[in-house]
């Protein structure tokens, strides 16, 4: 993984620290140009790692892609699925049940219907695999050699002890897209021991990491010695622990810390973006000449 | 450790149900669901053992302290049933359909000396939370006038019915989503008692409110104004905030952002005269397991500190959302 990503927070109006930067935000991202507009900025800066969750409008973005190859060579996405929002949303409407004969695609619940409770009872895992499927088709022709399952549903696994959707999410990734599974979790003291249980080792995990112990469940300390054992290929992510901590400060944490791979931030302005990249250049070359 | 039974494994049902799981304190013995699939994912995959039925559910699995998620006009006979049998509770909100039901089942616990806790979760937002202690120390001084917001996109089209599309059932924008405002107001000003008009509102429902304007009075003698919508596709999730206009300072809050603004030199510590922008990260404790919110967790471990005699059982009681059924009664009165 490149040692810098780029995140989608932005794009869609997701700010942890503000109702009115979120309206602004979906104000300036209106059209699809100004996401590319960006994305272009984060290339320039270096970036070429876009990781998004599959939320509608990413599908306008796939297609400007595919539609300038040249342009994007060697640009990858890693999607992180679902997007929250939309199945919470129906569930209120349709309750669980509902929504799931809204979108697993085909005939699918019908037949589960029509087949029994015997065909029911068997038949999740498939299931779970057909709304991978479904999540999936928009970056079809894009490189997303890590797909990632979005932290609302891996916690919620993680605290219903259903382990085996998040095996068997890594193990179908593998199988039918040649990608490696990335899992999202604000737990990761908690994420860790269940898939090394569960035969993955040293598996891709994004989580919050930053000085301020924010989102980092079980605390900072923990997630430190975590870190310094290397068991799992790190994503650090709200680095700037929801805007609470000065960017650069922010930064030097992160860039410090032994074991973390990559570092994800979202950025709207060129600016900002190269402010970011430049930073965390310059805390990584310290580190090597101290090392 | 503490044994914990569910009722209804809808949408607020799991989170409540993954939280539980895993609490190091709680110990889940049993799930209660009509949906067959439902019960059988949970029994194949988390291990919990599933009911149909929630007093076969009691007998067996012999709980503790029961979670009811069940649409709200279930909540009354479950919740007297279980505290009848000495069980403490945890109810989602709104409590019960009409008040008179809410006012039996604070009796009941009050009698019976049953946790009681009611899910509210605003009141562990940290930005909130702040605000009741800058109104309560008076820094803000005497209340002018308040507003109460909330907006969010839950019914943005015309839709197939649910249980939320019933007024009977307790659905409706002022039952579901209007209630978080009037119940933040009630605790952190006073209780609302008056309602000097209020527009319920159909959008896209056909049998339920979808918008909530109403001018109402509160028991300490002030006036503001409610605005809520549940059909705003312009938010892209619910968005309750709180104006509060005092003769010392102005605030200004959702559950995200707190803004306040002191007239006078007499401020708390870590503020200063003019606007001051706090933000929730700067306000809230971590948790040792975070789902959707902190305030999701923080408000189960604090029902299960109270239970275990580590907390006073005085955030989001059957008393405080008893009051809230009563603020909305009269509200849907003067509509």
């Amino acid at each position: 993984m490149e040692r810098i990503i780029f995140g989608d927070n932005q794009f869609f109006a997701v700010n942890h620290i503000s109702d009115e930067k979120s309206r602004a935000q979906a104000i300036k991202f209106k059209d699809d140009d100004a996401i590319i507009k960006v994305l272009d900025d984060a290339r320039a800066a270096g970036i070429n790692t876009f990781m998004c969750t599959t939320h509608d409008r990413i599908a306008n973005i796939c297609d400007i892609i595919r539609d300038n190859p040249e342009k994007y060579e060697g640009f990858k996405i890693y999607p992180c699925m679902p997007y929250a929002h939309k199945y919470a949303n129906a569930v209120t409407e349709l309750g669980i049940v509902g929504t799931l004969k809204e979108y697993v695609p085909g005939n699918f619940f019908g037949s589960l219907f029509k087949g029994g409770m015997a065909v029911v009872s068997k038949d999740f895992i498939s299931m779970m695999e057909l709304l991978i499927d479904a999540e999936m088709k928009m970056f079809k022709g894009i490189d997303t050699p890590v797909i990632f399952l979005q932290n609302v549903i891996t916690d919620l696994l993680i605290g219903l002890g259903m382990k085996d959707f998040l095996i068997a999410f890594a193990n179908y990734i593998e199988k039918k897209y040649n990608a490696e599974a990335g899992f999202i979790t604000m737990n990761l003291p908690k994420l860790l021991p269940i898939l090394e249980e569960g035969g993955i080792k040293n598996p891709i995990i994004c989580t919050s990491i930053n000085k301020v112990n924010f989102r980092m469940s079980g605390g900072k300390e923990l997630y430190e010695e975590i870190l310094k054992q290397g068991r799992a290929r790190i994503i650090a992510m709200q680095v700037l622990g929801g805007g609470a901590i000065p960017p650069k400060e922010a930064l030097e944490y992160v860039s410090n810390l032994p074991n973390v791979e990559s570092i994800l931030f979202g950025a709207s302005s060129k600016q900002n973006i190269q402010n970011t990249v430049d930073t965390i250049h310059k805390f990584d070359n310290k580190t090597e000449l101290i090392s | 450790m503490l044994k914990v039974a569910l009722i209804g494994a809808g949408k607020m049902g799991i989170s409540h149900l993954s939280i539980l799981g895993a609490h190091p304190e709680v110990e889940v013995v049993g799930v209660c669901d009509t949906s067959k699939i439902v019960s059988d994912v949970l029994e194949k995959y988390s291990g919990f053992e599933c009911f149909a039925d929630y007093k076969k559910m009691v007998d067996k699995a012999k709980p503790d302290a029961v979670f009811v998620a069940v649409p709200t006009k279930f909540h009354y006979q479950m919740v007297k049933d279980l505290l009848n049998k000495g069980i403490h509770v945890f109810s989602e909100k709104p409590f019960c359909l009409n008040p008179q039901e809410s006012k039996e089942l604070v009796e009941i616990a009050k009698s019976k000396r049953l946790v009681n806790q009611v899910g509210y979760h605003n009141k562990f937002v940290g930005t909130f939370q702040e605000v009741k202690r800058l109104v309560e120390a008076g820094y803000i001084g005497e209340i002018q006038h308040f507003t109460g917001e909330a907006y969010g996109p839950v019914v943005i089209k015309k839709k197939s019915d649910t249980w939320r599309s019933d007024p009977n059932e307790g659905g409706g924008c002022l039952m579901d989503y209007a209630s978080h405002v009037i119940d933040l107001i009630n605790d952190i000003l006073s209780p609302i008692e008056s309602c000097k008009g209020a527009i319920l509102k159909s959008i896209y429902s056909k049998h339920v409110d979808d918008a909530v304007y109403a001018l109402v009075g509160i028991k300490s003698g002030e006036t503001g104004v409610i605005s809520v919508n549940w059909s705003d596709e312009t938010f892209r999730k619910m968005s309750t905030s709180l104006t509060i206009i005092g003769s010392k300072g102005k605030i200004i809050s959702d559950a995200n952002e707190l803004k306040v603004y002191f007239k006078t030199k007499e401020f708390p510590e870590g503020y200063s005269g003019g606007w001051n922008v706090k933000y929730v990260t700067d306000l809230t404790n971590e948790v040792d397991f975070y789902l959707r919110g902190e305030e999701y967790s923080s408000q189960i471990d604090y029902f299960v500190k109270a239970v275990q005699g580590k907390v006073p059982n005085n955030i989001n009681t059957f008393e405080s959302a008893w009051k809230t059924d009563v603020s909305i009664s009269i509200i849907k009165k003067s509509s």
